[in-house]
């Protein structure tokens, strides 16, 4: 059981703490600085924060003594931009600067690779750290692949590298997820890489190309961990499961109140067990009827339990980004963040959920730690 | 030899006092910042070299022209001045 959140907020950086039973903010940071990731890495202990400084830049911070103090660690930097590349975002026909725009999925290597991290940005490269954060190296074969240039923007003007899935049974095969350009795999720790997106359909598109594996918007891609050929997808254009390691992706089609959505967490240790938080789809992002659930399947999809016990049930309007929701090792307990600074932590698996706070700042990512 | 000043909203982040710096481009004079405070550089510019995307940088009271390589020249007394662009309201 965790005890501990970090919550990664648009105006600082906050700590939740479990005492007496109850959840409370224990510890606030960096107030006012918008802060895009959190994360803890179980087998150093590390804790890092990814800040999205609106004027200076990308920064990423570690901590090694449990978040009492941070400071700047490696940064995710690209190298220079080749005289003359043309590397346009094919969707706007916009240049994509060789810049670390956001950072947007961070992720421990394997158990076995102690210090190797993964990390993942807008524009859409991927990272790789082999000396626990202290340097970082933009991991070429992926930026470099043709497929790549394919990739476009969604939510954001640029594409992004949000969702990194390390295979526990083999450290070297590695899953990430990119909006917009589908699900890729590495067997190799990172040398080639094959997109993996085959079933997902991109309702955005023309006809002809809704189902180009490469085009695909996965919001979120979360993988089990005791079963690791189980994947699912909250997808730009519904959820998607897998039980082929991504080799081909089945639609949900109903999931309670709507299948749009943007995060998804999965049971650790039951593959059948996965949780969306559905808003009205696209055009307006918000909960069905201003009512803010959590939809759970037990049956791998086939049907869904629409949990709403202690949520707010009228006039809510809290969206919950693709960061913002984790499960913790247990598989019981569960924390979401709203755009609106709710926050909601469940205890039961989804039954019941206690509100922490429905003041804090617009929230972009939630971690156990 | 001219002068850099950095925006107050700066030194939140990164240590960055006032420095005399030497060159005739705005890029030799911030290179010459960044010898002796290297991490100054990524607030300013991104890792192309370029200045970010919210910042601004006056030469004697002119916002430089060449946001990209800063090969706007200076003079021995010119003022610099490291800003925040006005973004978000």
């Amino acid at each position: 059981m965790s005890d501990r959140i970090l919550v990664a907020s648009k105006k600082g950086l906050f700590t939740l703490e479990r005492q007496g039973g109850r959840w409370a903010v224990a510890r606030r940071q960096f107030l006012g600085d918008h802060l895009s990731l959190v994360m803890g890495d179980a087998r150093s202990g590390a804790l890092f924060a990814a800040f999205q400084h609106g004027h200076f830049g990308v920064k990423l911070q570690r901590s090694t003594d449990g978040g009492a103090t941070w400071s700047e660690c490696g940064q995710p930097l690209y190298p220079p931009k080749p005289e003359g590349e043309v590397d346009n975002d094919p969707f706007r026909n916009k240049p994509i600067e060789w810049v670390t725009e956001r950072v947007w999925a961070l992720e421990a290597g394997g158990a076995d690779q102690p210090g190797v991290l993964w990390l993942g940005t807008i524009p859409g490269g991927l990272f790789r750290s082999g000396d626990g954060g202290d340097s970082w190296t933009l991991v070429r074969p992926l930026w470099d692949h043709p497929g790549r240039k394919r990739w476009f923007g969604g939510g954001a003007d640029l594409p992004g590298l949000h969702s990194i899935c390390v295979d526990p049974r083999d450290s070297r095969r590695v899953l990430v997820g990119v909006s917009c350009g589908g699900v890729w795999e590495t067997k190799d720790g990172g040398e080639t890489w094959d997109c993996r997106a085959d079933g997902m359909i991109a309702r955005y598109m023309p006809p002809e190309q809704q189902k180009d594996p490469g085009i695909q918007d996965p919001h979120r891609v979360v993988l089990c961990r005791a079963r690791p050929d189980t994947l699912y997808a909250q997808h730009h254009n519904g959820i998607f499961k897998s039980t082929d390691g991504s080799r081909s992706w089945t639609e949900i089609a109903q999931a309670g109140p709507s299948t749009f959505g943007f995060a998804v967490a999965v049971h650790p240790a039951q593959p059948d067990t996965a949780w969306f938080i559905p808003a009205v789809k696209d055009e307006t992002r918000i909960p069905v009827d201003g009512k803010l659930v959590v939809t759970r399947t037990r049956d791998g999809g086939k049907s869904f339990d629409v949990l709403s016990r202690g949520l707010p049930q009228q006039e809510a309007y809290d969206l919950v980004f693709r960061h913002a929701l984790d499960i913790d090792e247990s598989g019981d307990r569960l924390v979401f963040g709203s755009t609106t600074g709710g926050l909601w932590i469940s205890e039961d698996q989804g039954d019941s959920w206690q509100t922490v706070s429905e003041h804090l700042p617009p929230i972009d990512c939630v971690r156990f730690v | 030899m001219p002068r850099v000043t950095f925006t107050a909203n700066l030194q939140r982040h990164v240590e960055c006092p006032p420095a005399d710096a030497s060159g005739a481009t705005v890029h030799e004079v911030l290179e010459s910042v960044f010898a002796t405070n290297p991490r100054v550089r990524g607030y300013v510019l991104d890792e192309q070299g370029a200045v970010r995307h919210h910042v601004v940088i006056f030469v004697d009271g002119t916002s430089v022209r060449d946001r990209r390589a800063l090969s706007d020249p200076v003079s021995s007394g010119s003022e610099i001045y490291v800003m925040q662009a006005l973004s978000g309201g």
